[in-house]
């Protein structure tokens, strides 16, 4: 079993890579929901991925339900943290500059920080795999089954979105809050119920993404930070505002981080996300997918 | 708000002389000299953050770094290398100044959100080297044996003697700071905040004056970190990750950070709060400082500075017409 060769090795990495992308793809595509219909980044779009998995910790462990009814519960649970988020926070605001928007977002993350340290404490915590823990040998990678299962639902987020933002009057209702607030309300959009549905929306599925990842990687009260940032770095990386650029983007940088980690620096595992987000940040802000002249009309 | 006389500047020296006699005075609040030294740290901090933020509009949520920065390079190099400390005061404000030029460049570029982002994962990154590059730093265990500080053989071996060290800092600090932004510098930067596009076409010089505020800031917190270094005599990197560049946000937004002297006051007074009377909440201060940037950001967008305004602006409405 020794020969493990260069080649599987990297695989690996690749596999392992584009499973964790799949959980920054997903967190950029809540950035990107928040971000075309209201402008605002949403800092606080990685403690909904803590606060599935955590909940989901809750619904399953705690409560004794099965995986398949604690799931949607998750969901629904955490959708309403964001809606609250959106009622309590982001709309009581009266001057609403960058500045102030950043601060508020920030200051529910870390309100949505302290409250998960008080109720689940310090301590990471683990969920069952979906579908077991035996390991898949696959040229010479090992692939856990709970990968699939990480992939599947950014494949399925992905297409559900593409529907309803083509497809339903809602989507469309939406996406032209995006365009233009005020034509949109002329037209009989009420803005503020797609802002709330917004902030759903992106709450929903940072909690998709919380509940999936934490077999694999558990989940404690402080990861939140962590990944809303490196989720950015995906939405940048793809374009901000751009769907498909938030899957690449969330893609790229996964494999990224797993190669730097295990080619280069295991220590540096973190910073290597972060380096490709500023690098992006200093030479194309508009991103490899995005649009120069969108991202010069945008407000903020 | 903009202009600030001598007057208040003497008062603010004549508390900083007193303060320490008071403290010995009043057994309750004999540590309070203590707080106070963290509380000038910060100031310093909070003063360049308030010619960045406030007056100039741009956001950094990274400036633990340059912090960090300062701290280490004081310990390393007076710890391991036996240099003269305030040598290497200054050449951690080279080593800021430098980082803050070769970083604020392309980040001030950007605005809004992605100059948040972008100072934010500065912040981290430089983090992570503090918590990696072991075999100078110590890593996440810290490092200790750092000298404590003396001018001309005068040894500043109490908390009193440092605490006027500290704050003779800060009103120097103040000072300049006001000076700058009482002069055409100031008047620049408050352009570039309502509006790039006019200031540039007005002729002011954007980008310069833009990084110019950001190495300014830099430098002060690099000089704060340095003197937390040599206080505390021992260095470790959760002192300088994320949450403290967030605590900044928060000492800025309660005090207000478009006056410097909300950037004083919201200093002071987080740090009474994270010293002193929040003890009762332990680790859970956390949710205690989301929820007052939740209030101050909702109810008090110009933080407690702005409280005076507010008052005179509800109590002599018919009359004033600003």
């Amino acid at each position: 079993m020794e020969t493990i060769t260069l080649g599987g090795q990297l695989f690996q990495y690749l596999i392992t890579g584009i499973t964790v992308g799949s959980i920054y793809a997903m967190v950029a595509v809540g950035f990107n929901i928040i971000y075309n219909v209201t402008e605002i980044i949403n800092f606080a779009q990685g403690e909904f991925v803590m606060l599935g998995g955590l909940m989901m910790v809750f619904c399953h462990a705690g409560m004794g339900l099965p995986l398949i009814m604690a799931f949607p519960l998750t969901v629904i649970l955490v959708t309403l943290v964001g809606m609250l988020m959106d009622r309590l926070a982001i709309r009581p605001i009266r001057q609403p500059t960058v500045l102030s928007l950043i601060i508020a977002t920030i200051a529910v993350s870390i309100l949505l920080k302290g409250a998960a340290m008080f109720i689940w404490g310090k301590d990471p915590f683990d969920l069952p795999a979906f579908s077991g823990r035996n390991p898949i040998m696959f040229f010479g990678a090992v692939i856990q089954p709970q990968y699939f299962w990480v992939i599947g639902f950014l494949i399925l987020i992905v297409i559900a979105l593409t529907f309803f933002f083509d497809r339903t009057i809602l989507g469309k209702a939406m996406s032209a809050c995006a365009d233009n607030p005020d034509a949109a309300s002329l037209v009989g959009i009420n803005v503020k119920r797609m802002i709330m549905l917004a902030f759903a929306l992106s709450a929903a599925i940072g909690a998709v993404a919380g509940i999936v990842v934490t077999p694999i990687s558990l989940m404690e009260y402080d990861r939140g930070a962590m990944l809303a940032v490196k989720g950015f770095g995906a939405a940048v990386l793809g374009g901000l505002g751009s769907f498909p650029g938030a899957v690449m983007g969330g893609l790229i940088l996964g494999a990224i981080e797993s190669l730097g980690a295990g080619l280069i620096s295991s220590g540096y595992k973190d910073a290597f996300a972060l380096i490709v987000l500023l690098v992006v940040l200093f030479f194309k802000p508009s991103g490899i997918f995005g649009d120069i002249e969108i991202s010069r009309i945008k407000r903020f | 708000m903009l202009k600030i006389g001598k007057l208040p500047i003497v008062i603010l020296a004549v508390f900083i002389i007193i303060f320490p006699w008071i403290a010995r005075l009043i057994p309750a609040i004999a540590n309070y000299t203590d707080i106070m030294v963290f509380a000038g740290i910060y100031c310093l901090i909070t003063i360049g953050l308030s010619l960045l933020m406030g007056y100039a509009g741009q956001i950094s949520v990274g400036h633990a770094a340059f912090y960090g920065i300062g701290a280490y390079v004081s310990a390393i190099l007076t710890a391991r290398f036996g240099l003269n400390p305030w040598g290497c005061m200054f050449v951690g404000i080279l080593v800021s100044a430098g980082i803050a030029l070769l970083v604020g460049a392309p980040s001030l570029k950007l605005r809004g959100h992605y100059l948040a982002m972008a100072t934010l994962a500065f912040g981290i990154i430089i983090y992570i080297v503090f918590n990696q590059e072991t075999q100078w730093t110590g890593g996440p265990d810290g490092m200790a044996g750092i000298p404590g500080l003396s001018i001309f053989g005068f040894d500043l071996d109490s908390v009193e003697k440092y605490f006027y060290l500290v704050w003779g800092f800060v009103l120097a600090a103040f000072i300049f700071s006001v000076n700058v932004v009482q002069s055409g510098a100031g008047r620049a930067l408050r352009a570039i905040h309502s509006s790039e596009s006019a200031a540039s076409a007005m002729g002011v010089n954007v980008s310069k004056f833009k990084v110019m505020v950001f190495v300014y800031s830099a430098v002060l917190a690099s000089l704060a970190g340095s003197l937390y270094a040599h206080y505390m005599n021992f260095v470790n990197p959760a002192t300088f990750d994320l949450f403290f560049s967030i605590k900044l946000l928060i000492m800025l937004a309660l005090g207000g950070m478009y006056t410097l002297w909300g950037a004083v006051i919201g200093a002071g007074i987080f740090t009474f709060l994270s010293y002193e009377w929040l003890h009762y909440f332990k680790e859970f201060e956390v949710f205690v400082y989301g929820a007052i940037l939740l209030v101050v950001v909702i109810f008090l967008p110009q933080g407690l500075a702005g409280v005076p305004g507010m008052i005179k602006g509800w109590l002599g409405r018919p009359k004033s017409n600003e």
